[in-house]
């Protein structure tokens, strides 16, 4: 595969959360509004591409057998430095996110690729995987928080755009599950017709 | 009376899956049936309570004397896979019957991220242990329910025609939704 393609699958063809449903809850967590969404999905793109190469670097030293712990290891320590990173220069960003910072090491979008991907590839090819897959879940993220802000709030990137109250419910819990839903089916739409 | 708050805003008002979005894989994966959903459940239950309570040993007796609470995220998500695999050898050897019935879903466990969330909360919400115990047992039990409504309600949409491209997630995830907005009733119960 062309390093343009593996760049470029996890946009929309392959995308971690419209097409493979991976990583649901952060994505129903965190995007009651476009920033949030685009400040996890890059936190989550960062975790990705650094444990995607770690674990392409040493895949041939792990024994086959504690791999998956040797993984979630490697995994864990680029989320505290994430958190940590965080909670020093984007305090306001952190509080938001909360509990869905520690949680990007169960992710399964970011164990599935050092598993399905990196443990298998080269460096170079690892970190565009990572880099792909990532930026396709911030894509995921930012537009269903987009969707959710401008419904429910009239706003865009916190910029009020429409005067006065809206649908709330589409901030709150409820919303996130049915335009998910909506979304999924979307690109299912826009998939096929490609 | 502190237990029973804690109980009921576990299970209906920040219901885990519906209002906390912690553990939607599975949710959204094992919802198929009832009776695959009674089963995940089970060792829901099971594995969130003990890994409660090893976290918060750890975190107690561990982490904070010696002034590392930062290493948190990575002691806690090992304690937990290295539990889940230890539970999974246990039970084979001394309750066959219950691993046949839990064993597919415990590995299926170490990345629910409802068991290291409800780990985290207890910590950050200031519990002791036996606080900790239930509102670990009550959100678990919480999940539970909302898996098996949802499986209940999904085995009903089997039957039904829904438009082709609303078929199989999506069609379920507006479920979920109009489930979450049900369970928004509760709010204000205590």
């Amino acid at each position: 595969m062309s390093n343009f393609k593996t760049l470029t699958k996890g946009l929309l063809k392959e995308n971690p959360v419209f097409v493979l449903l991976l990583g649901l809850c952060p994505t129903l967590g965190v995007t009651t509004s476009a920033f949030n969404g685009l400040g996890m999905g890059l936190a989550t793109t960062f975790v990705l591409v650094m444990s995607n190469l770690v674990v392409s670097l040493v895949k041939n030293a792990i024994p086959d057998k504690v791999r998956i712990p040797s993984f979630i290891v490697i995994i864990a320590s680029f989320v505290t430095i994430v958190e940590l990173v965080m909670q020093a220069y984007v305090p306001a960003l952190f509080d938001q996110l909360g509990l869905f910072i520690p949680l990007i090491v169960v992710n399964c979008i970011v164990l599935g690729r050092a598993e399905a991907f990196a443990s298998k590839n080269s460096v170079g090819s690892s970190i565009l995987d990572g880099l792909g897959m990532g930026l396709g879940f911030a894509f995921a993220l930012t537009v269903l928080g987009a969707v959710r802000e401008f419904l429910g709030a009239g706003a865009v990137f916190g910029q009020k755009v429409i005067p006065g109250d809206l649908m709330l419910v589409f901030v709150l819990a409820p919303g996130a599950f049915i335009v998910l839903g909506y979304l999924i089916a979307l690109t299912k739409i826009i998939n096929k017709t490609k | 009376m502190e237990y029973i708050i804690i109980i009921i805003s576990a299970i209906f008002i920040n219901n885990v899956v519906l209002a906390q979005f912690l553990g939607i894989c599975p949710f959204v994966g094992v919802s198929n049936k009832i009776s695959t959903s009674l089963g995940m459940g089970g060792a829901v239950i099971f594995v969130i309570t003990l890994a409660t309570i090893v976290t918060w040993l750890v975190q107690m007796y561990l982490l904070q004397p010696l002034g590392i609470q930062f290493l948190q995220t990575i002691a806690f998500i090992l304690v937990i896979a290295g539990l889940v695999q230890m539970v999974e050898i246990i039970l084979k050897k001394v309750s066959p019957g219950l691993y046949q019935a839990l064993g597919v879903f415990l590995p299926l466990i170490t990345t629910n991220c409802a068991v290291l969330g409800v780990a985290i909360l207890t910590i950050q919400k200031d519990f002791n242990l036996i606080e900790g115990v239930v509102f670990a047992v009550s959100n678990a039990a919480g999940f539970t329910l909302a898996l098996l409504i949802f499986a209940g309600i999904r085995e009903h949409i089997e039957l039904m025609e829904p438009p082709k491209v609303m078929q199989g997630v999506p069609i379920a995830l507006i479920v979920a939704g109009i489930l979450a907005l049900a369970f928004m009733g509760f709010t204000g119960i205590v």
